[in-house]
C-alpha cells in the first residue's frame, strides 16, 4: 500500500467529492451550473479599482511578491494590533489654548485635510466666522469674514493638532475640549464640546444664540465637566463604547446609551463641582436636551486609538477618514501625515420637513474617525433603530458590518455586536481591499445645509471616494517598492 | 387652496429617525405639499412654528406625543393620505429578499464562506483574470479560465503555481470542460462513464464527448487546457497534470487527448505521459504524426470520430450502430445539381475544431485551402476580406470576436456571410456547425434557418442549387436536442452529416468533384 493514497491529491478530491463552484464574470454560466443541479455561487465582482488602471497597477504592486505581501500583512496585523489594544481614557477637559499643541490665539481647527479659507464651504465659513466673533477677533460676522480673508488667522485641520472635530470641526483658543489618553500607547487625542441641537456652530451656524452657547459653555459647562473629572478620575472610554453599542447604539449617529453612560460616570463629578445648583441644572438639562453629549466623545477615542497606529512601516491600513466639506482626505499608518484626498461627496438620506436634497452640503467633518475605528456605519448592525436612517432593513444593516468586514483586517474582540454572535468591530481598513473589492467603507453622517448660518437639516448615508484610495495605493506602492528592492 | 391637518397621537413614540424616513416617504406622495411627522419636543414645535404651522393642538403636545402634521394639495383627499402615512408608520420591514444568502465580492472571501467551494469558474475581462486565478488557486481553487488575452508570461506562472499545488488551471481561453459530470461553460450534456478527456480544444473535445455518447459510451472527466498549453512557451504544463489526474482516477479506464499539433519538444513530453499513463491511451492531435504516437504505446486517431470509437472500443463497450455514410457518392449526387462554374466549397464555422477538421480533410485531398486559421501564412484570409477558392472560416476566432460574443451565442456575423456567399456564382456548397449546450444559443437552427433559405431562394434564382451542409453538434440530451435541431435543417432541404469528421469527408469529396 503505497503511503500516497492515504491523503487525496487535490484532484482526486475534486473527482470524488461534490463540484461547488465559485463563479466570477458571467452569469450565464451560473444558471447553467445551477440547471445541472451543481452548487454554484457567483461574485458581486468589479474590477479591482473600479477598473480604473492606475488603482489596478498599484494594487499589482503591492502584491508584486508574496515577500511583500507577507510583509504588508504583517505590517497591517501589528497596525490593527496596535488600534485594538489602545485603552483611551477621558483624563480631563481644558481650554483648547492650554492643551492642544501648537494652539495659538488666533489658530482655527477645522475638520478634513488642509483647506484654506477661500475654499471653505458655506457651513465651515459660517462656523469660522462664528468662532472669530466668539473670540472677539471681530465685533460682526462681516467683519469676521474679512479678519478670516486676512491672513491674521492660523487655519489647521484638527488632524494636526492630535484633535477631531464634529462637522465642520471648527475649535477656537477659548473653546473646552475633551482631553482622553491611550494608556497603552501614551498619546493624547482632543476633541471639543457637543453644542447639542440643529441650530449649532458645528454645522455653520452662527447667530447670536450660537455664541452665545458658546459663551455658557466656555464658562460654566467646560469648567464643570473639567472639575468633575478631577473628582471621578479617568474614564474608561472603550468600555463605555462597547457598553454603549449592546445597549443598540452605533455610538455615530445613535448616541443615547452612550450619553446616559457617559454623562452616569460623569454626574457624581459634576455634583462635587464648585459650581450653583442652578448652573448644574443648566448642565444637567443641557445634557439632556440632545442625545449627542457623548458624540464627540467617542471620536476622541477612536482618534486616541487610531493615532497608535500612526507610523507603523509598511502598513496599508487607514488610521483617518475626514472630510472638510470640499475635500475627503484619508491617511495612512504606513505614510504618516500624507493626506490623499478626492472630492466630498453628497449623504444620502432623511432630512427634516421643509429641506430638500439641492439643499445639502457636501459630506463634512472628522467623525468618520468613528468609521475608521469600526463603529459608526460599520457597526449599524448593533442598532437596529437606526436602520432608518438609511431607509432600510435590519438586514441590510446587517449586510453592512459584513461588507465592511472585507475590506478590514481584523475583528476587534474588545467591543462587540450582540446581534452578529458577539462578532467584533471590523476593524483596520485595508486600502488593498479597498481597491479589490470595490467596496467603499460606510459612513452614516449628519447633513448640514449648504449655506452657512442654517445649521443640520438631516442625517444619512455617504462613501469616501475611490479617488482617495487609489492615490493612497499609488504612494503606497512607490513607497513600498522602494523598500522592498 | 391647500388644506392643512394636523394630528397629534397621545403617549405614541417613535424614534426620531424613523421619523425623518417617514417624513421622507410621506413628501413623496401624490398630493402632498409638505408633510411632517415628530415628536412633540420643543425644537419640533420651534420648526413647524417658524413653518407657520403650528396649532393649540400641536402646541399642546408633549415630547411623549406624536404629531402628524399634514398640508395637502387642494383638492387632495386628506383622509386617504393621512392613512397612507399611518401605513408608513406601521410599516413592517419586507423579508430579506434573498433569504438570507451570501452575496460574496472576492474569490477568497467565497472560498473561505463557502464550505466545499472547489473551482472557479473566471470569465473577466482579461487585464484582470490573471489576478483573479491566482487569488482563487493560493486559496486551494481549481480554476477554469475561460477569459482570454492573458499574457503567456501569466498563463506559465499560474500553471506552476497550480502544479506545485497539485490544483488544475485549465485556460486561460478554456471554454469547455466537465467535472463530475457537471458541463462548465460550454459543454452537452453526455453520460457519466469511463473515458477521461484532456484537451487542449474546447469544440474538438466537445465533439468527442458527444460522439462518445452517441456510441454508448460516457465521460469521466473533461478537462480543458486552454488552447496554447501545447506551446513550446508553456510547455504543456496542464495536459501531463491532466494525464496524471486521469491515470490515478479510478473511474477513468481510457484517456483521450485532443489537441492541434503540439510543439515539438511539448509533443516528446506529452508522449512520454502517454507512455507512463498505464491506462490505454488514445492521441487526437489534428495533423499529427501516428508513428510518434505508436512508439509511445498510444492509439492514434486521425480524426474526431476515430477517437470516439477507438475510445469506446478501448472502454470496453460495444459500439452504437453508426449510419455508414459513402461521402463520394453522396457529393455525386450533389455535384450532378451544380452548374456550370459552381466549384467551391465555403465552410462558414462557430467551432474552430471542426473548421480545422474539415479544412484539413479538403487540404488533405491536395486542394487550396483559405482560411483566416490557416497555418500557411500565403493563404491566409483575415477576417474582413472576401472568400477565394475554398474558404473556411472559424467565426470564433479573435478577428472575428473581437469586442462580441462567440457565435456559438451570437451569430449574427455569419447569418450575414451565409447570404453573401450565397451571391457567389463560384460556390457549390456552404457547411456549417450548429454548436449545442449549455452556453450556447437557445435555438442556433432556428436563428440561422431564414438566412439558409434567402441563400438558397439567391442561388436557385440565378439558376444554379446551392449544397447546402450542416453538422450539428449535440446530445439527445441537450436542450434543443440534436434530433430537432436536425430535423428543422432537413425539412428545409439542408443535408446533415452526423459528426465532425464526416462532415469533412463529405467536404472534400464535394470540393474535388465540384473542382474536377
Amino acid at each position: 500500500m503505497s503511503t500516497e493514497n492515504t491523503e487525496l491529491t487535490p484532484a482526486a478530491a475534486l473527482f470524488a467529492g461534490d463540484l461547488s463552484v465559485v463563479n466570477v464574470g458571467l452569469a450565464m454560466f451560473d444558471e447553467d451550473i445551477k440547471a445541472q443541479n451543481a452548487q454554484v455561487s457567483t461574485l458581486d465582482w468589479t474590477p479591482p479599482g473600479g477598473g480604473n488602471p492606475d488603482a489596478a497597477r498599484a494594487l499589482n504592486a503591492l502584491e508584486a511578491s508574496p515577500e511583500l505581501t507577507a510583509k504588508i500583512d504583517a505590517a497591517n496585523a501589528e497596525a490593527v494590533e496596535r488600534i485594538m489594544s489602545a485603552r483611551p481614557m477621558l483624563i480631563g477637559f481644558g481650554r483648547a489654548l492650554d492643551v492642544v499643541p501648537g494652539m495659538t490665539p488666533t489658530t482655527i481647527l477645522h475638520s478634513g485635510p488642509p483647506i484654506t479659507w477661500d475654499r471653505m464651504n458655506g457651513p465651515m465659513k459660517g462656523a469660522v466666522t462664528g468662532a472669530i466673533v466668539f473670540e472677539g477677533l471681530a465685533k460682526d460676522l462681516d467683519e469676521a469674514a474679512e479678519v478670516a480673508a486676512s491672513g491674521q488667522i492660523t487655519f489647521r485641520p484638527c488632524h494636526e493638532a492630535n484633535s477631531v472635530g464634529s462637522m465642520a470641526g471648527v475649535t477656537s483658543a477659548s473653546m473646552y475640549v475633551h482631553i482622553v489618553k491611550n494608556e497603552t500607547h501614551g498619546n493624547i487625542a482632543y476633541t471639543n464640546l457637543s453644542e447639542q441641537m440643529a441650530k449649532i456652530l458645528r454645522m455653520g451656524a452662527n447667530d447670536q444664540s450660537v455664541i452665545d452657547r458658546l459663551v455658557w459653555m466656555r464658562d460654566v459647562f467646560g469648567p464643570m465637566l473639567k472639575e468633575a473629572v478631577e473628582f471621578t478620575g479617568p474614564v474608561d472610554l472603550r468600555l463605555l463604547l462597547s457598553q454603549a453599542l449592546h445597549m443598540g447604539d452605533e455610538c455615530h449617529n445613535r448616541n443615547g446609551a452612550g450619553t446616559l453612560l457617559l454623562f452616569q460616570a460623569l454626574a457624581p463629578g459634576l455634583l462635587q463641582s464648585s459650581f450653583t445648583t442652578e448652573q448644574k441644572k443648566e448642565v444637567f438639562d443641557f445634557v439632556a436636551s440632545s442625545d449627542y453629549f457623548s458624540g464627540p466623545t467617542w471620536m476622541a477615542m477612536a482618534k486616541a486609538a487610531l493615532d497608535a497606529a500612526n507610523g507603523v512601516e509598511n502598513s496599508t491600513v487607514l488610521t483617518t477618514m475626514a472630510r472638510n466639506g470640499v475635500d475627503f482626505g484619508i491617511r495612512v499608518a504606513g505614510l504618516p501625515g500624507q493626506w490623499f484626498t478626492g472630492p466630498a461627496q453628497k449623504v444620502v438620506g432623511p432630512m427634516f420637513a421643509g429641506y430638500k436634497p439641492e439643499d445639502s452640503g457636501l459630506d463634512i467633518g472628522d467623525s468618520a474617525i468613528t468609521e475608521t475605528y469600526g463603529f459608526g456605519g460599520f457597526a449599524m448592525s448593533a442598532a437596529p433603530a437606526i436602520v432608518a436612517l438609511v431607509g432600510g432593513t435590519v438586514a441590510e444593516a446587517m449586510g453592512y458590518t459584513r461588507d465592511m468586514g472585507e475590506i478590514t483586517t481584523a475583528q476587534n474582540p474588545n467591543v462587540t455586536i450582540p446581534a452578529l454572535d458577539f462578532q467584533g468591530l471590523p476593524t483596520g481598513i485595508d486600502v488593498r481591499k479597498v481597491l479589490d473589492t470595490g467596496i467603499l467603507p460606510i459612513i452614516n453622517t449628519a447633513i448640514a445645509h449648504k449655506d452657512a448660518g442654517i445649521g443640520m437639516i438631516g442625517a444619512g448615508i455617504t462613501h469616501p471616494p475611490a479617488e482617495a484610495f487609489t492615490k493612497a495605493a499609488t504612494a503606497l506602492a512607490e513607497a513600498f517598492g522602494g523598500t522592498s528592492s | 387652496m391647500s388644506t392643512t391637518t394636523a394630528v397629534v397621537r397621545k403617549n405614541t413614540y417613535f424614534d426620531s429617525v424613523s421619523l425623518m424616513s417617514v417624513s421622507t416617504k410621506a413628501n413623496a406622495l401624490d398630493g402632498v405639499e409638505q408633510a411632517f411627522t415628530a415628536m412633540g419636543t420643543e425644537m419640533n414645535k420651534g420648526v413647524l412654528d417658524n413653518l407657520g404651522l403650528l396649532t393649540d393642538e400641536l402646541k399642546a403636545a408633549e415630547s411623549g406625543d406624536l404629531m402628524v402634521v399634514l398640508v395637502a394639495e387642494d383638492g387632495a383627499d386628506t383622509d386617504a393620505l393621512l392613512a397612507e402615512i399611518e401605513g408608513l408608520l406601521t410599516r413592517k420591514a419586507p423579508a430579506s429578499a434573498d433569504g438570507g444568502q451570501v452575496t460574496y465580492r472576492t474569490i477568497t472571501s467565497a472560498a473561505e464562506g463557502i464550505a466545499g467551494a472547489n473551482l472557479a469558474v473566471i470569465a473577466v475581462n482579461g487585464a484582470y483574470a490573471a489576478r483573479e486565478a491566482r487569488k482563487a488557486l493560493e486559496s486551494g481553487l481549481h480554476v477554469m479560465m475561460f477569459s482570454d488575452n492573458v499574457a503567456v508570461e501569466d498563463e506559465i506562472a499560474l500553471k506552476n503555481l497550480a502544479h506545485d499545488k497539485g490544483l488544475f488551471m485549465m485556460g486561460p481561453d478554456c471554454g469547455t470542460a466537465i467535472i463530475n459530470n457537471i458541463a462548465l461553460c460550454f459543454g452537452n450534456k453526455v453520460r457519466p462513464g469511463n473515458v477521461g478527456i484532456v484537451a487542449a480544444s474546447g469544440t474538438g473535445s466537445q465533439e468527442v464527448s458527444v460522439r462518445v455518447h452517441a456510441l454508448g459510451g460516457g465521460v469521466s472527466q473533461l478537462i480543458g487546457t486552454g488552447g496554447r498549453d501545447l506551446s513550446e512557451q508553456v510547455g504543456g504544463i496542464m495536459m501531463v497534470d491532466g494525464i496524471r489526474a486521469l491515470a490515478a482516477d479510478p473511474a477513468t479506464d481510457v484517456i483521450v487527448l485532443v489537441s492541434k499539433p503540439p510543439a515539438p519538444s511539448v509533443e516528446k513530453k506529452v508522449l512520454a505521459e502517454v507512455a507512463a499513463a498505464g491506462k490505454p491511451v488514445v492521441v487526437w492531435f489534428i495533423d499529427g504524426s501516428e508513428e510518434a504516437v505508436t512508439a509511445a504505446g498510444g492509439h492514434f486517431a486521425a480524426g474526431s470520430l476515430q477517437a470516439a470509437q477507438k475510445a469506446v472500443e478501448l472502454a470496453g463497450i460495444a459500439p452504437a450502430a453508426v449510419e455508414a455514410f459513402d461521402a463520394e457518392a453522396a457529393a455525386g449526387a450533389v455535384v450532378a445539381r451544380l452548374a456550370e462554374g459552381q466549384k467551391y466549397v465555403r465552410g462558414l464555422f462557430c467551432g474552430g475544431t471542426l473548421c480545422d477538421e474539415t479544412m484539413y480533410a479538403v487540404r488533405d485531398a491536395g486542394l487550396d485551402v483559405w482560411s483566416n486559421i490557416q497555418k500557411n501564412a500565403d493563404f491566409r484570409l483575415p477576417a474582413g476580406s472576401a472568400s477565394r477558392g475554398h474558404t473556411f472560416l472559424d467565426f470564433g476566432d479573435d478577428d472575428f470576436t473581437n469586442g462580441r460574443p462567440h457565435p456559438m451565442i451570437d451569430p449574427a456575423l455569419r447569418i450575414e456571410r451565409i447570404v453573401e456567399e450565397a451571391k457567389d456564382p463560384e460556390v457549390a456548397a456552404l457547411v456549417m456547425d450548429f454548436v449545442l449546450g449549455f452556453g450556447s444559443h437557445e435555438d442556433p437552427v432556428g436563428t440561422t434557418l431564414p438566412a439558409i433559405e434567402e441563400a438558397q431562394r439567391i442561388a436557385a434564382e440565378a439558376g444554379r442549387h446551392l449544397e447546402v451542409v450542416a453538422y450539428v453538434l449535440g446530445t439527445d440530451l441537450d436542450t434543443p436536442s440534436v434530433a430537432a435541431q436536425t430535423a428543422a435543417l432537413r425539412a428545409a432541404g439542408v443535408t446533415v452529416t452526423l459528426s465532425s469528421t464526416e462532415t469533412g469527408q463529405f467536404a472534400r469529396e464535394i470540393a474535388k468533384k465540384a473542382q474536377a
